[in-house]
């Protein structure tokens, strides 16, 4: 057994994983996308005056977190067609993923509308100002850049789940490189490359977001 | 009392400004006011006095409907705060009422709690342009004129984490009245500043005073503040009204056991 690494295989499978990379950076961002908007949602759904809607989420949320993601995109895009909605494997995948991570993502979102003092909160009531005026103008704009680490964690988590969506036929880049793998029984250049591309991706982006949440606190004047 | 029993509005001729009626507050088992009775007067400064613990922070925060009441109504102009009228009785407020109610009444707070991502004159144009629906040009107008009195026009650009205590403080106050409230409530807004800026604070609410016909409540720890710019003082002791007297009398000549042990301790500590 020698290591034999053959560059000119590495140029010629290059398009097709870079073409790969694309469908997985779509997936991760539409995913994170949608997580982002639920997992708002959701925080917001536990603080109302509704104890029921509070419990029934809560309990929802515990149990997305508490089962495996590769689980969640299973049983949507197979089971779903038993109960009459039929999904394509990338819309199947992406929403699985913005599930599963919205489930987190809420409790990001809680955590910096937690942290947001009290006394905002009593100086917005003393204006009388509405609730939702509350939240859209004085809260959220100060729990968001206290979110923001824990929200770049998380866009690299989703990043890094994406080849779970091979499972389902999604061709990012896992399910490429097997590809690859199996049409010319080479792995070694293939998965090495998959490993670059994320490190490559992975690493700016935690680095982005130390800079955005630098920035808007400095716009925030906090 | 049942609440069948209270008025749904007071009577013309009876009609202060603010009235607690038998209001009690507790947490639990706690009792923090019991059954207070206090009015307060159209245009009158009063001045809220007490140890830690009496209850007298309690009262403004019940004032601004930041705190509910386990017993008894709070009257505003003669109309319930607390309570509305349901098939004539009184049921508690909902959200609503709350809101109508509150518009009358500002109040500024111990920490100041500007908001940190806006700058003064956007502090002060908050209320008005989101709730009380003013344009721009109208709220920045108000907003001037009101950081002009406070002194505090040429920082009106900044944000409060470049302002000090006293400067967030007085920004607080203008922010407070530009929703044009008929009641002002001031809850120790002295006791985290440092002392060399307190006169600062202090000097604007003296002008309110002198200036505008606002109704006052105030609680301070600042004896020689409020003897000089309060109509009448209130000593709380543990949840109870101790002792209420015109300031000059109140320090010069204290009724009350409690009272005059207070004000030699106070004295002591100066």
């Amino acid at each position: 057994m020698t290591f034999d690494w053959k560059w000119d295989f590495v140029w010629e499978i290059a398009p097709r994983l870079a073409a790969a990379t694309l469908n997985t950076l779509l997936a991760a961002g539409s995913g994170y996308a949608i997580a982002l908007v639920l997992g708002l949602a959701l925080a917001l759904g536990q603080r109302t005056r509704w104890p029921a809607l509070t419990f029934i989420l809560r309990e929802t949320l515990e149990f997305i977190r508490s089962t495996p993601l590769v689980l969640q995109i299973f049983f949507i895009f197979y089971v779903g067609p038993q109960v009459g909605i039929t999904l394509s494997p990338w819309v199947a995948g992406m929403m699985a993923i913005g599930l599963h991570y919205s489930a987190y993502l809420s409790e990001v979102y809680r955590a910096g509308i937690e942290a947001v003092p009290k006394g905002q909160w009593e100086a917005c009531r003393a204006l009388n100002m509405t609730t939702r005026d509350t939240y859209a103008r004085i809260v959220l704009p100060q729990a968001v850049p206290q979110a923001i680490p824990g929200m770049g964690n998380y866009l690299v988590g989703i990043f890094k789940d994406t080849p779970m969506l091979s499972v389902i036929g999604v061709t990012e880049l896992m399910q490429t490189a097997n590809a690859i793998g199996s049409e010319t029984y080479r792995f070694l250049e293939p998965y090495t490359l998959v490993g670059v591309i994320f490190l490559a991706l992975s690493l700016p982006t935690a680095g982005l977001v130390r800079l955005l949440e630098r920035v808007l606190r400095r716009k925030l004047g906090m | 009392m049942e609440l069948s029993a209270y008025p749904l509005e007071l009577p013309p001729d009876d009609r202060p400004m603010v009235r607690f009626m038998n209001v009690t507050k507790s947490y639990g088992s706690l009792v923090v006011l019991d059954d207070l009775n206090l009015d307060i007067q159209r245009g009158e400064m009063v001045s809220v006095i007490g140890p830690s613990g009496s209850g007298k922070t309690t009262v403004l925060r019940m004032l601004m409907t930041l705190e509910s009441i386990n017993g008894g109504v709070i009257y505003i102009d003669g109309k319930p705060l607390t309570h509305m009228e349901r098939k004539g009785v009184l049921v508690p407020a909902d959200e609503a009422h709350l809101r109508r109610m509150r518009a009358s009444i500002g109040m500024c707070f111990q920490h100041f709690n500007l908001f940190p991502h806006m700058t003064a004159l956007q502090n002060c144009m908050e209320g008005p342009v989101q709730v009380l629906g003013l344009s721009k040009a109208e709220a920045r107008d108000r907003s001037e004129e009101l950081l002009k009195m406070v002194g505090m026009i040429d920082k009106k650009d900044q944000h409060p984490s470049r302002l000090s205590g006293g400067q967030q403080q007085r920004v607080a106050i203008a922010r407070a009245l530009a929703m044009r409230p008929r009641i002002m409530l001031f809850d120790e807004v002295t006791s985290a500043l440092d002392p060399e800026v307190i006169g600062e604070v202090t000097e604007v609410i003296r002008r309110l005073v002198a200036e505008h016909d606002l109704t006052m409540l105030m609680v301070t720890h600042q004896m020689g503040f409020a003897r000089d710019i309060s109509d009448r003082i209130c000593f709380f002791y543990k949840g109870k009204i101790e002792e209420q007297a015109a300031p000059e009398q109140f320090f010069t000549n204290p009724q009350r056991e409690r009272t005059q042990q207070f004000l030699r301790a106070v004295k002591d500590a100066d």
